[in-house]
Order: structure tokens, then sequence, then C-alpha cells
């Protein structure tokens, strides 16, 4: 066994976190940020975070992830990081050459008290932000929630910094995607393409952490939003935001800060929250849903007519990013599944509350944590298994211990590919996550049955 | 800016002068910048009784430039300690440290038994929140040992400090001896705070003088066996040591501790009972070697296990020390019989990949060790540097007494070792040592890598991503070896790229199994198929001269 320590016997924890189901903020900022066209991140803290963030990043996508670090040694701990960051800002200008530097505190920087917007102002009268360049920052100091939160610090910093009401409104809406894959981007804007609009999406790493092999290295790919598009978004007629943990704020701060109105959404995973996405979008462009939308819409609804005998009632375990588990445990609901136990290593109220609201019809006891981790979770299937676990890469260690089909979702992901290139958002990505679970659950059919009763058809 | 030769170099490297190589890799410099690089880029020169041109290691990085290194942190629970699978590593600090260093490098392990400890698949910390930056963390340490002991029964916990635990001020150490003494295992501290060094080097000190002063020498049972070696610097990447464990096995001898690859709490404790320390990375353990000579008078001696000829080279190195006849004929009988396979590998490969060009930038060693791989089929390594190496990983121990001790250097604490009262038991005497040193068996030195390089190759110390990417385009190797940070920009230049630190999903790749293994992992990069498909059809021929029949 993999996991042999883990005891049937639930223990109250209060200090101590076994195999989390979170990591720290600034690699959500450093994502979010890479999601900006000709920028570079940086880490202001010691080398290890940046490494970690990178190495991590780089084993999910299978791309180059690239970013600055100040390398905090004794020394700039005590007396603190100006001197580094304002070099740092130096050389990246001058070797690495990008559009703008976002940077992003660690619990090094936070802890000391480094006041980066005054080192940025400063690196600005000295001259080392060469013109029309920036360089922006977000606080996201790791031990204030999780990766999810830097993300969303990292969008909300672009608003901040960006963001601008001429007072002429712009025939366009801006779409804020949420801490999701690039090719899940890439859904949002086609759908609302579909429906005519004009948008802005940020942040927007399709392009970028999703890039072709043209055997020549770009460090700065053609995808991202660009910043006069940022700068546009104060002009837009609204802002559709995905995920109340990871767009929730920057939705919230442009309408405060350039008199956007924003309507915030669950991700659009699955059948019905990709309703609400598709409504939301129809009214907002006055126009009807276009044909191709509702044939994808229907082509969903078949499989889910054509196969419902292989979801209805099965028991299933998630754990990830509370913004995912929200409107994945709808979806499973919605095809007869029952989330029984739903864990997210990122603290918040509203979690518990959203996942117990879309359980209530459930047969079975639901157990739900925020602020768990996978160690307790596995507790929870030892002592009452389930038919499915969908978790990320960590969740193979569990799956193999239980014998449990396990469909690999969410981040990270460090050893299948896919999730960089289909998405798992609108109806189409629906039809992913359908196929993926019928292939987990059928071909553990197909393994465990008896020679006299194993299928041919099914 | 343009740095004067500072030494002449008459060697062309593949076509190219490597003082104006130098000049592309520092010119795009702020001058500062540039200078500093400059001295930790370097022209080999190897000249006979010469030593090799002195480089500039073990510095700062400097800020922005996009550096391979990572902090003391990883050096310390990733590198050096992680590996050990029966002890209850700990973090102490907000959860990311903890997040990316579990399970991430590929050690492999093997408890002895289904219900032996391992806890390597897991990931321990203390989650510190804000609540603790300000009140501090002591309290929720504390709590969260008790914890993770009455869940996990473990022999000994091992606490890891993160960035803010040393801001705060948290004592890890005396947390340590009172909730050992309450709880009656060993529980120790380590002060490995992200920003203690320049690099995870200072780390592996940390960790070296941390396992040296807690746990090595606790259990001093002899274990029944002859040729009692411990091997440092093996952490059982993509089942490393578990091959070399195999062959010393083999040849007769009785491998008392490995450091720590495959590793568990008893072997360190019991460590102090063997013969001779067996050395694969310098870098990382030397410490270690060196006060277990000064406490228990326990010899060492470098050997390397990448590559056949240094497998054969190091094992006879061994048996000559031993001086034993059988164990001599042993050792010969193994190197016959696994060298036709390996000679026939080597043949194999080599009229695939003869003359073509690799650079190594890892490490600690293995960007030396690496280079007699390929050196056996033919390959020839260009230019090589080490991520987080010091100088006499360069340029040979024998530099150390002249290298200067700087600001971040002095924080990491120098053990004072002295000689054990009952236990200090120097295992050769002044003869045997001069039988020795007759024989010509090196003892206690380490060559470094730069005399095995060759005239005029680039010696580049914490390579950057801009030079990276520079001398990719200038001498268009054939393949490139660094870590994962480093793969897929090189990648997408249509150079393969081989990790070297977690070795992507191979190995074992050391002793002469494993040395056949990457000479067709190389084989396989190499001459993939994949590199000649990146131009599509249309952008070869992009004329338009077909035309339909029907037109």
């Amino acid at each position: 066994m993999l996991l042999r320590h883990t005891p049937l016997k639930i223990q109250d924890r209060k200090a101590l976190s076994v195999n989390p189901a979170k990591t720290c903020q600034p690699i959500g900022a450093m994502y979010a940020a890479l999601g900006i066209h000709g920028c570079l991140p940086h880490s202001h803290g010691s080398q290890g975070c940046c490494a970690y963030h990178r190495s991590t990043l780089t084993r999910h996508y299978k791309e180059p992830i690239m970013s600055g670090t100040s390398s905090f040694t004794e020394g700039a701990s005590v007396f603190g990081g100006q001197a580094n960051l304002l070099q740092a800002i130096n050389n990246i200008f001058t070797i690495y050459e990008p559009d703008l530097i976002a940077v992003h505190t660690t619990c090094l920087s936070e802890t000391i008290g480094d006041d980066v917007l005054q080192i940025t102002r400063k690196a600005r009268d000295d001259g080392k932000i060469p013109e029309g360049k920036h360089v922006i920052h977000a606080s996201t100091p790791s031990y204030v929630g999780s990766h999810v939160t830097g993300f969303a610090n990292m969008t909300k910093a672009m608003v901040n910094y960006f963001a601008e009401s001429t007072g002429k409104k712009k025939n366009q809406i801006n779409l804020i995607p949420g801490y999701v894959e690039p090719p899940d981007m890439e859904e949002i804007r086609r759908l609302a393409e579909l429906m005519n609009l004009s948008t802005v999406m940020f942040p927007d790493t399709s392009g970028v952490l999703n890039g072709p092999q043209t055997g020549r290295y770009r460090m700065f790919p053609p995808g991202g939003v660009t910043i006069p598009e940022l700068i546009s978004t104060g002009d837009s007629m609204g802002t559709i935001a995905m995920g109340e943990y990871a767009s929730g704020d920057a939705a919230r701060v442009l309408d405060t800060k350039c008199k956007v109105p924003c309507k915030i959404l669950d991700l659009p995973i699955g059948l019905q929250a990709t309703d609400r996405y598709i409504d939301a979008l129809r009214k907002q462009a006055g126009t009807e849903v276009p044909a191709q939308i509702n044939f994808e819409r229907g082509q969903l609804l078949d499989i889910i007519t054509d196969m419902q005998a292989w979801f209805y009632g099965k028991k299933v375990a998630l754990a990830g990013d509370p913004d995912q588990m929200i409107a994945l445990s709808e979806f499973l609901v919605a095809i007869d599944m029952w989330p029984v136990y739903v864990v997210t290593g990122t603290p918040g109220k509203i979690f518990e509350k959203r996942i117990n609201e879309i359980t209530k019809n459930s047969p079975y006891p639901v157990k739900v944590k925020a602020g768990g981790d996978l160690f307790l979770l596995h507790q929870w299937i030892k002592n009452e298994s389930v038919d499915l676990l969908i978790a990320n890469t960590y969740g193979k260690y569990m799956a193999r211990d239980s014998d449990i089909p396990f469909i690999r979702y969410g981040f990270p992901i460090l050893d299948r590919i896919g999730h960089s290139y289909f998405p798992s958002v609108g109806y189409r990505g629906g039809m992913r996550l359908l196929e993926k679970i019928l292939d987990a659950i059928l071909d553990r059919k197909d393994r465990d049955s008896p020679e006299e009763s194993f299928e041919l058809v099914m | 800016m343009v740095i004067q030769n500072e030494k002449q170099c008459s060697a062309d490297l593949e076509g190219l002068d490597p003082q104006e190589v130098k000049n592309d890799l520092i010119n795009k410099y702020p001058p500062k910048v540039a200078r500093k690089r400059s001295k930790q880029i370097v022209i080999n020169k190897i000249e006979k009784d010469q030593p090799v041109p002195k480089i500039q290691a073990n510095v700062r990085t400097i800020p922005g430039i996009i550096t391979q290194r990572g902090c003391t942190y990883a050096g310390c629970k990733g590198v050096v300690l992680g590996p050990t699978r029966d002890i209850l590593n700990l973090t102490h600090g907000p959860i990311g440290c903890g997040f990316y260093s579990w399970l991430t490098r590929r050690n492999q392990t093997r408890p002895v038994g289904p219900d032996a400890h391992n806890f390597m698949p897991y990931c321990f910390s203390t989650d510190m929140q804000d609540r603790e930056i300000v009140f501090g963390g002591e309290k929720k340490l504390k709590q969260a040992i008790e914890e993770a002991y009455n869940i996990f029964k473990p022999k000994a916990i091992g606490i890891f400090s993160t960035c803010p635990v040393g801001l705060i001020g948290d004592d890890v150490h005396a947390v340590a001896r009172e909730m050992g003494k309450k709880l009656g295992i060993n529980i120790f501290g380590f002060s490995c705070e992200g920003y203690k060094g320049v690099s995870q080097s200072a780390g592996h000190h940390i960790a070296n003088n941390g396992i040296f002063a807690n746990v090595v020498g606790l259990d001093d049972n002899v274990k029944e066996g002859k040729f009692k070696i411990n091997l440092l610097g093996e952490y059982n990447i993509g089942g490393d040591a578990f091959a070399i464990e195999d062959l010393l096995e083999e040849c007769g001898f009785t491998l008392i501790s490995t450091f720590s690859g495959n590793s568990s709490y008893d072997y360190f404790a019991n460590s102090h009972t063997a013969d001779l320390n067996l050395i694969m990375c310098h870098r990382s353990i030397n410490y270690v070697a060196e006060m277990m000579e000064k406490k228990f008078g326990i010899p060492w001696m470098k050997i390397n296990f990448l590559g056949a000829d240094s497998t054969a080279k190091s094992l006879r190195k061994i048996a000559a020390y031993y001086d034993d006849q059988e164990l001599i004929d042993k050792v010969e009988e193994v190197i016959a019989r696994e060298m036709p396979a390996v000679l026939k590998a080597q043949e194999d490969v080599r009229s695939r990949c003869e003359g073509k060009l690799a650079m190594i930038f890892v490490g600690g060693s293995r960007a030396h060790h690496y280079q007699d791989i390929f050196k056996e089929i033919g390959m020839r390594v260009i230019s090589a540097g080490y991520e987080f190496a010091h100088r006499d990983d360069y340029e040979g121990r024998e530099v150390l007494p002249t290298i200067k001790i700087d600001a971040d250097s002095r924080n990491i604490e120098e053990l004072e070792i002295h000689a054990d009262s009952k236990r200090f038991n120097p295992r050769n005497s002044e003869e045997d040592l001069k039988r020795l040193a007759e024989k010509g068996i090196e003892m206690e030195t380490y060559n470094g890598m730069m005399s095995d390089m060759s005239d005029g190759s680039m010696v580049i110390d914490d390579i950057s991503q801009f030079e990276t990417e520079k001398m990719i385009e200038l001498y268009k190797p054939d393949i490139f070896c660094a870590g994962i940070k480093e793969k897929y920009s090189v990648q997408k230049n249509g150079v393969p790229m081989k990790q070297l630190h977690s070795y992507d999903n191979g190995g074992p790749y050391a002793v002469f199994k494993g040395a056949i293994n990457f000479y067709y992992e190389v084989d396989r990069m190499v001459n993939s198929k994949v590199w000649g498909y990146i131009k599509a059809p249309w952008q070869k021929n992009p004329e338009l001269s077909a035309r339909y029949a029907c037109e």
C-alpha cells in the first residue's frame, strides 16, 4: 500500500495538514500573469518559490514557464528587498524585454513588509522602466487563502492597474474566465463570439500555455490579453465573471472603479451552469441563441440520454478547487450521480453551503469540507467507498490503494495530457467530461466482469 | 559590453571562437551584471601540470536573470532528507513549500515489509496562517507534532523551516527538544529557511549537519559482513540506488547505509560502523563524509557509478583499497561479465550518435558524471556547468583553502567536530596510508569537473535562461541536459532535452545496466523522427506548381 498509514479512525486535527488539496497564492498569481500578452511574472521572494512554481506549472502544462525572482538572501530578508527588486526590474527589461512585469509577493516579502507599490514607483522615478512598459503587482501572502486566492488577486490587479473609464462605452463585454485551463478560456470566448459579442477576456492563457512546436522558442508567444485591451475593460458594457472564488473580486472592483456592471456566474461546467452562461450572454447581446449552440447542447443531452444507465446512482468523491467543485457537483447531480464527499483545500464559507444546497436531495449523507485535505477525503473513502474519484494527480495514490475508478481533474495534473488542449467547460467540455466518466466506469466494469457477462455492447 | 580576453585561448569550439561566444553571452547584460557573469563563464584551459582556470561559483544569483536555482529548503528537505522513508518530514510554514516538494523528485524507496514505515507518499505541513505570522507558530508546530505522533507513530520527526519561520523567530530546535522529550521519540529541527544561502547548496549543508548531529552514531550495533561501506550522495532517482545496491552486494560489499536514496533512519543511526565512505554527489554530502572522518575515523573516497567505465574504475578503486584478493577477483569477474553487453550497446548506439554535441547544466555533480556516459557513445560535451556547486566541484578540492568565505556562506553553521572519545577508530594506520598512496589510490580528494573537460570548452556556472538560449542558438547542440524548468524552452527550439535531476520518467542510469539504458535513451531522443516533422511539407516546398487535372 502506498498510503499505508492512513487509518480508518478519523482523529480531529487542528494543526497538522496531511496531503493538501491546495497550494499557495503565488503560483496562482504567476499563472494569471502568464495570461497577459508579453508579460514576465516576477516572484518577489527567495529563489525557491519561483523555482517551485515554475516547476509545478511546467510539469502541469509541459510548456516553458518563465518568471524572474528577486533572489532574496539573508541580507535582503533583514534589510528589505527593495534593492533586489529594483535590480530585477532593470535586468528583466534589459535582457528579456517584456511589455510588462507582473510582480507577486511571497510569505517572505509579506512578512518583512516590503511595499512593492513604493518600490515600483521608485523604479519608474529612477528610469528603470522603459517608456511604454509597465510593472504591476499583487499582494499574495502564502499564509492566506490558496493558489485560487493568488489567481484572484493577480486578476484583480489587472483591473486596478489598467482598467480606465473614458466615459464613452465600447460595444464589448468583459469575460473573466476564472482559474481554468487555456482551452477552457478559448471555449468560453468561442461561445461568446458565437453569440456575436465582442469580448475582452482576462487573463487569457490560451495560446500561451498550449503553444505549438515550431522549432523556434518564443518567450512571449502571440496569446494573452493585451494592455490596450485591459485598459478598455473600463469602457465595456458589462462583465461576466465565472467562479466567485477566482473571479468575483476582479469583477466587483471593475464595477466600483469604472461602473461596469457585472454578473458573477458559476464556472460553465456541465449542462445547467453552461445554460446560465449562455443565457447571460443572450441577455447581454440581446440576440437569439444561434443554432450551433443549441446543437451542441443537444449533443450533450443526447449522451446523457443514451448513457444514463451508467451514471445513475453512482457515488462520487471529489477534490479540487472550489469554483470547479461547485459546478461539477451540480453537473453530477444533473446526470443522476451523487457527490458524497467533496473537499477543497481553499478556505471559504460559501463552499460548504453551495455544495449542501446542490446535494440536498441526495439519498446518501454528504460530507463536505472547505480547508480540508486529501488525507481526510481518503479516510472518508476508506470508511465507505465510492464508485468514482475525481481529483488532481495526487488522487491516484488513493485510487490505487482503494481500487476506485479515477478521473484526473484540476490542478496539478502531472502524469497525463489533455487538459491543455481540450476544454471541460461549455457543452463540448461537458461531453468530454462524460466521455472521461464513462471510460473510467466502463473500463472498470470490463475489468471486473466475469467472463460470461463480459459485454461487447455497452 | 565586451570583456577583454583575460587568457588567450587557442582552441576553437565547433568553429566558433569561445571568447566571442562568451562576449555574445554577456553583451546584452547591464555592465555590472556582465562583469559578474564573466567571472562565472570560463573558457576551459588544459595545460600539463597547470591548474584549470579559476571560476566564480556559489555566489548570489543576480535578481531577475531567470535562474535554474532553488532555495535552501529545497536542498535540505527536498534533496537530502526527502528520500528517507521513515522519518516523518514536517514542513513548518505556509502550505506551498510542503506541497511542491511532495513526491516530485522521483526518489524511489522499498520499505522492507508491508507494515514498515513509509511516509514518502505523504506531505505533512503546519499550513501556517496569518495568525501564526503575527502571534508566532510554535504553538501550532507543537500541536502538529503531537497530532502527527498520535496518528502515525513515527520513530523520528524532522521539522523543516520555511522563510517566515526564521523571520518571526519560531525556535524549531527548542520545540523539537521539548516535544522529543514529551513523546519519547527523536525529533530534530532544520533551520533551512529558503533565504539562508545562495542556492540549494546551503540546504544540503544544513541537512548534513542535522542528520549528523541528531542521528548518525545512535546505534552502535556492528552488522555482520565484510567490506562495510556507506554510499553517500546517491538519492535513488529512477532507481539508481537499487542498481548500485545490487552490484555492490554481488561484488561482496556490505552496504551499511545510503545517504539517502532508499534509506531508513536506522541505517543513518548505524552508519558510523562502516569502514569506508564512498561519495557519489560530492557537493551535497561531502560534509557528512568529513564529519564522519573527524569523529569516527572513517576515510572517504570519491567514486562515480554513472558510466560503465567509471563504474569499473570505481569498483577497482574500492577493491584495491581493501587489498583483498578474493574481492579483487570478484570485482574483475563482475566487470568481465557485464562489459560485453555494455560494449555491444555502445557500438550499436555509437553508429547513430558518434560525434554529436551535448551540453549539461545541472547539479552538484551530475554535470560532471554524465560526461563520462556521453563519451562512451562518442558524443562530445562542449559546454557544462553546475546549478549550485562550489569552486571545488569545478576545479578540485585543492582550491578549498583559497576559497573566500563570504557572508552568505558564513550564515551556514560549520559544526565543530572532535574525535569521539570512545568510538574514534582510524581505519588506516600511517603505513596503510603510505601503501594506498604508493598504489595511487586517491583518498579524500576530488579533482573536479574542469580537468576532465576539453581545452576550449565552455564552463558556465548558474547559467541563465538568456545564456541557455544563446548557447543553443550558437551551437545547435544535439542534446541539452538540464532540469524541468529548462526542458520545454529547449525543446521548442527543436533540441531534445534530457532532465538529469529527475531523469524525466527514465532510469536507472547507474552502473553497467543503467549505462546501457542511458545510451538508448540518448539514442531515442537524438534520433527521434519527431525532429524531422517540424516543417510542414508546404513550409519545405512553398512553391505552387501542381494543378488539378481538371483545370
